[in-house]
């Protein structure tokens, strides 16, 4: 294994550093409102040839030893690269909804796309991590640039606030992970993911290497909010820049999620009748909290705050299979998810009332389909769609779900979640409702910048029922990608 | 007597619980909440240490080094972040860190 093959391999990676050092230093110079866009498009242009360097492993399904870099530290293969190509693309979004909105607050400053480069960075590591050590550093690359994000916008109380319970919670869940880490470490005697497998294979699991198992799933619950470990969500969500949440919901959530099943089904494999107990229980009681606590929320971000843990919990019963085709469900699924919720906290950006102040209550977007009757088409199509109603291809995310679960001999759990998704369309056809048959507020007649609504019209175009033109493909790339983390067991 | 692994993970796991406990007990100041973070990943790292002697591995080690490393990094981020937070409230009580909830 050569230095020059790992260099290739890490090749998209080595781009993002390099790119997200150039333009730290050239945002120390350049502090106007030119120079942070322009900063911005440069940041979007390396996470576009990134996607095109990370694409062709996807293709042509690179796996084992010929994606293995830097002595088994690294892997750059087909499941990474999915887990790459969404993370960029989500990412790249994120970043062109940003200018507009916090030039609002004269507050914009190029310090935020390569903030968003290097989160982008840590995640791309995350994905590829086959050792804990690696996982370690890309997970804290990520969190460190995060807690900033969630800080960025000055002016505003709430992000302040939201910055530090991010921090506090945030350093919380990595101690956690780290213990679990460290005790996996010690009764396995490898931080290795093929050497973990290989010792948890074999005889009986030691009591310590259980405890390390549950400390580690239980930090990671933490990053991707999966109930008991979601209390920051609603806050963080509701206080950081809308920007940056449309960047906390996609993201990260993509990154931890691949993060969770890498760890889950290669390195934990062996013990799989271990940890489903774990995740069957967060992912049910996610779907409930997250459907429980949506009702009676007055903020639209809020609302989409517990969607996600809502969402999170479906992707986690793909996990609780535990199968090749649980693995594939819970990729197409995180696709059609990114989707939604970038279309839909892109419609939140693009409420704003007559002086161009950014509307955040669902009650002033009452009658919003007499004002804005387009934007309250978009809106109302994520918001079936999240509810899962076909023909929107949100319920075909969970209908491939359910299929694995069931395959998996798992019918009462599937059945609960179907029961549990009910519980989830009342508040989403509730902002439906009041779009559509409330009085209007009169409130959003603000105009809204023109790649939002390109943004959000190409959102809606993906879970429409056009999406499923596309299907087929995603799913023949979802399965290859997922194989790759059942080559071991 | 002589000291075992056991003891290690004991008096690891107690800084543990300590620091956690510190996180959610704690009513007072953000501060200490600092604190109780750094005391987390200290216990970490002793866990890490003894481990590392224990296996004859030196894997343990290196990685104790990162997450001092990290650590550094980490403490300062939530430092920054308290301090920005203070210019705008004039407060650090954990109890008024709750201008948004429910």
């Amino acid at each position: 294994m050569d230095l020059l093959q790992s260099l290739r391999i890490a090749a998209p990676e080595q781009l993002l550093s390099l790119s997200a050092i150039v333009l730290l230093v050239a945002s120390a110079w350049g502090q106007t409102r030119r120079d942070a866009r322009a900063v911005t498009w440069l940041a979007v242009l390396t996470l576009f040839v990134a996607a095109v360097m990370t694409a062709p492993v996807l293709f042509e399904g690179v796996r084992g030893d010929a994606a293995s870099a830097f002595g088994g530290l690294f892997s750059g293969d087909a499941f990474a690269a999915f887990a790459k190509l969404l993370i960029y693309a989500a990412a790249g979004a994120s970043l062109l909804v940003a200018p507009a909105f916090f030039e609002k607050h004269r507050a914009y400053r190029p310090e935020y796309p390569v903030l968003v480069l290097f989160a982008v960075l840590g995640m791309g590591i995350m994905v590829s991590a086959q050792d804990l050590l690696t996982l370690y550093m890309g997970l804290e690359l990520n969190s460190l640039a995060a807690y900033v994000l969630a800080a960025f916008l000055k002016p505003d109380q709430r992000s302040a606030e939201a910055g530090l319970k991010y921090f506090v919670l945030g350093a919380l869940a990595s101690g956690i992970l780290l213990f679990g880490m460290s005790l996996t470490y010690g009764f396995t005697g490898t931080t290795d993911y093929a050497g973990i497998a290989a010792a948890l294979a074999e005889g009986t699991v030691s009591k310590g290497a259980l405890f390390g198992l549950t400390f580690v799933l239980a930090g990671l619950a933490f990053k991707i909010s999966a109930v008991p470990f979601h209390m920051w969500t609603p806050d963080v969500y509701e206080g950081a820049p809308t920007p940056v949440t449309t960047f906390f919901a996609s993201a990260p959530k993509v990154a931890a999620l691949a993060l969770t099943m890498r760890v889950s089904l290669e390195a934990f494999g062996p013990q799989a009748a271990a940890w489903q107990q774990i995740v069957i229980f967060a992912a049910i009681a996610s779907i409930v909290v997250g459907a429980l606590g949506a009702i009676g929320q007055g903020n639209i971000k809020r609302l989409l705050a517990y969607s996600s843990i809502n969402n999170v919990g479906f992707i986690l019963l793909g996990l609780a299979a535990a199968t090749p085709a649980g693995a594939s469900a819970m990729l197409f699924y995180l696709v059609v998810y990114v989707a939604m919720t970038i279309g839909g906290f892109v419609a939140v950006l693009m409420l704003k009332d007559a002086d161009g102040n950014y509307v955040e209550a669902i009650a002033d977007i009452a009658g919003l389909s007499r004002t804005r009757p387009l934007l309250a088409l978009g809106l109302a199509a994520i918001m079936f769609s999240l509810a899962g109603i076909p023909p929107l291809l949100g319920f075909w995310g969970k209908f491939v779900v359910f299929q694995a679960v069931v395959e998996a001999g798992m019918v009462p759990l599937a059945a609960l979640g179907i029961a549990a998704s009910v519980i989830g369309a009342y508040y989403y056809l509730k902002v439906v409702k009041i779009m559509y048959f409330d009085e209007p507020a009169g409130k959003v007649t603000g105009k809204s910048d023109m790649v939002h609504e390109w943004l959000l019209a190409t959102c809606a175009l993906f879970i429409s029922p056009l999406g499923y033109l596309i299907t087929k493909c995603l799913i023949a790339l979802a399965t290859v990608s997922a194989g790759v983390l059942f080559v071991a067991v | 007597m002589t000291i075992g692994i056991e003891h290690y993970v004991t008096v690891s796991s107690i800084l543990f619980v300590l620091g956690v406990l510190g996180i959610f007990l704690n009513r007072k100041n953000v501060i200490v909440i600092l604190m109780a973070i750094e005391l987390i990943l200290l216990a970490v790292n002793i866990n890490l240490v003894a481990f590392s002697a224990f296996l004859g591995d030196l894997t343990g080690q290196v990685f104790a080094m990162f997450v001092l490393t990290v650590a550094a990094g980490e403490a300062a981020i939530g430092l920054a972040i308290l301090v920005l937070y203070f210019r705008d409230r004039g407060t650090i009580a954990v109890d008024d860190v709750s201008q948004m909830k429910g």
